[in-house]
């Protein structure tokens, strides 16, 4: 994998993936500096295998009702708003 | 000439009493201030409000501390040099001409200043420490789950941690005193520090302290750095401390590791800014896809998108179990490493930053090589510890900061030993 380096049209497909648009001088930058940042990545192939010991434990507490945002508050930054709703654009 | 430490310079007085009473502060504007815009230093958020206060600023405000203003930062935490702010960068007071180091650099650059007594900061990969080290001040990143996160606006929440910024070490540790503690909104805080008093630890006595120096972490250091870093250890020595050189192979993999784990969970958490509920919106036609990510282009900066489209591609199919998979094996080594050494030493000691404060705009065009400067502070946030960057006496006039690493909630230690520095 890291024997193909990244590529314009690679840099474009993440871009879409992350839903981040990108003009043509971002895509040449991010394509030599993915190449290198990706290439200094592989030291990664180097580390052992490590036991992880994990000493992680769910922190649970009750479900109770707290007194919360009001609507108006939830919504004061929103750009576009109506009848109390957040109003987004289409979604296809 | 403005230093543009703050992005939004507004006093908030409290009527409490407490012990920041008569205390001014700058807060890192990541941290949401209830009716204070609070910008992460994007265009993103240029507008945004939080209608809620950070636990945080509770604290603070609980403890009578005035609010001076939200301080400047690199664009959602992610820069070592404060030059990445949609709001123009922040100058180091100490050399205007240098960078104040990042991502806190606003926080650091006030309270070297004189613009604010104390500040609040955010260390994900060293944004404490950085600006700490470069503006000759005192910055404590505290052990993962001591301070409070909800109301930080989050960028990877597996490493971050809120933390302060001070002139000496004994007002950083008093003012962690009044944020450390326990939160039920947030699962991740720990009873350790609910009455803490990390403050009285601050009182030089090193007698008998074991430090160990990672040689990993001084090798390829600036010369007059690793001059001024040897001349602070003989100089603990002097007060009764001992100290000798440790190894830990798997810091070399840190730094790796660091950006491909931040990288990974940027791409998630900022996946909220779609500009519906916040955010710009920029009122594109389209289908929701489309408009999404038109707003992200004209929002983000370089630096944001670039983490944003490496984190996606790590964790991408084909992809996560290279990156993202090693990376976690990378952590869980770093941790091993660290817990084997302070089996035999009290604290690790290391230069905080390699080399003193860049020149402004000297950095910006070559990523990667921003990223190395992390290589000395990333490892402490990959395995949770706590750490502290107090002064260290100069090289060619500039500050040089000793970085001070303890054990898990070992908190006291560093404070401690960090104050024998500044004896």
């Amino acid at each position: 994998m890291s024997d193909t380096p990244v590529d314009a049209d690679e840099v474009r497909h993440v871009a879409e993936l992350a839903r981040v648009d990108l003009d043509e001088d971002e895509v040449e930058e991010f394509t030599t500096q993915f190449a290198d940042i990706l290439e200094y990545f592989d030291a990664l192939d180097e580390v052992p295998e490590v036991d992880r010991e994990d000493e992680l434990v769910n922190v649970m507490r009750p479900d109770e009702v707290h007194e919360g945002l009001t609507q108006e508050e939830a919504l004061s930054n929103a750009a576009e708003t109506e009848d109390g709703f957040f109003k987004g654009p289409r979604v296809s | 000439m403005s230093l543009n430490a703050f992005i939004t310079k507004e006093t908030v007085e409290s009527d409490e009493d407490g012990p920041l009473d008569g205390k001014t502060i700058a807060v890192k504007d990541n941290i949401s201030t209830k009716g204070l815009r609070t910008t992460c230093g994007s265009a993103m958020l240029e507008d945004y409000v939080p209608p809620y206060d950070a636990t945080v600023v509770e604290h603070l405000k609980e403890a009578g501390a005035t609010i001076v203003g939200k301080a400047n930062m690199d664009e959602f935490g992610m820069g070592t040099t404060t030059e990445t702010s949609a709001f123009g960068p922040t100058k180091n007071p100490v050399d205007e001409a240098r960078v104040p180091g990042g991502s806190s650099g606003g926080s650091a650059a006030a309270v070297a200043a004189g613009e604010a007594d104390l500040a609040l900061g955010t260390d994900t990969g060293g944004s404490i420490r950085c600006p700490a080290a470069f503006c000759g001040v005192v910055g404590i990143k505290p052990t993962y789950g001591l301070v409070s996160r909800y109301g930080l606006v989050a960028y990877a929440n597996s490493l971050e941690q809120i933390g302060p910024i001070a002139p000496t070490v004994e007002d950083a540790a008093a003012l962690l005193d009044v944020i450390a503690g326990p939160d039920d909104r947030d699962g991740t805080t720990h009873d350790d520090g609910a009455d803490s008093d990390y403050a009285s630890a601050a009182d030089g006595d090193v007698e008998g302290l074991t430090i160990g120096v990672p040689t990993e972490l001084v090798e390829g250091a600036d010369e007059g750095v690793e001059e001024a870093f040897w001349a602070a250890l003989d100089e603990l020595e002097a007060q009764g401390a001992e100290y000798y050189e440790v190894s830990m192979p798997s810091v070399e993999k840190a730094v790796a590791a660091y950006y491909v784990i931040a990288m990974s969970e940027a791409s998630s958490n900022l996946a909220r800014f779609d500009g519906v509920r916040y955010g710009k919106s920029g009122g594109y036609e389209g289908n929701w896809n489309e408009a999404f990510a038109r707003a992200r282009e004209e929002g983000f900066g370089s630096e944001v998108k670039r983490r944003v489209l490496l984190g996606t591609y790590a964790l991408s199919a084909g992809y996560h179990d290279k990156y993202y998979a090693k990376a976690q094996d990378a952590r869980a080594w770093v941790k091993q490493d660290f817990d084997a050494a302070f089996e035999d030493v009290d604290v690790l000691a290391s230069p905080t930053m390699p080399v003193p404060p860049f020149k402004l705009g000297e950095s910006l065009d070559d990523p990667l090589q921003m990223y190395l400067a992390d290589a000395n502070t990333v490892p402490v946030n990959l395995a949770n510890l706590p750490a502290i960057s107090v002064p260290a006496g100069e090289t060619e006039g500039l500050p040089v900061g000793l970085q001070l690493i303890g054990p898990k909630f070992g908190e006291e230690t560093i404070v401690r030993a960090a104050s024998a520095v500044e004896n």
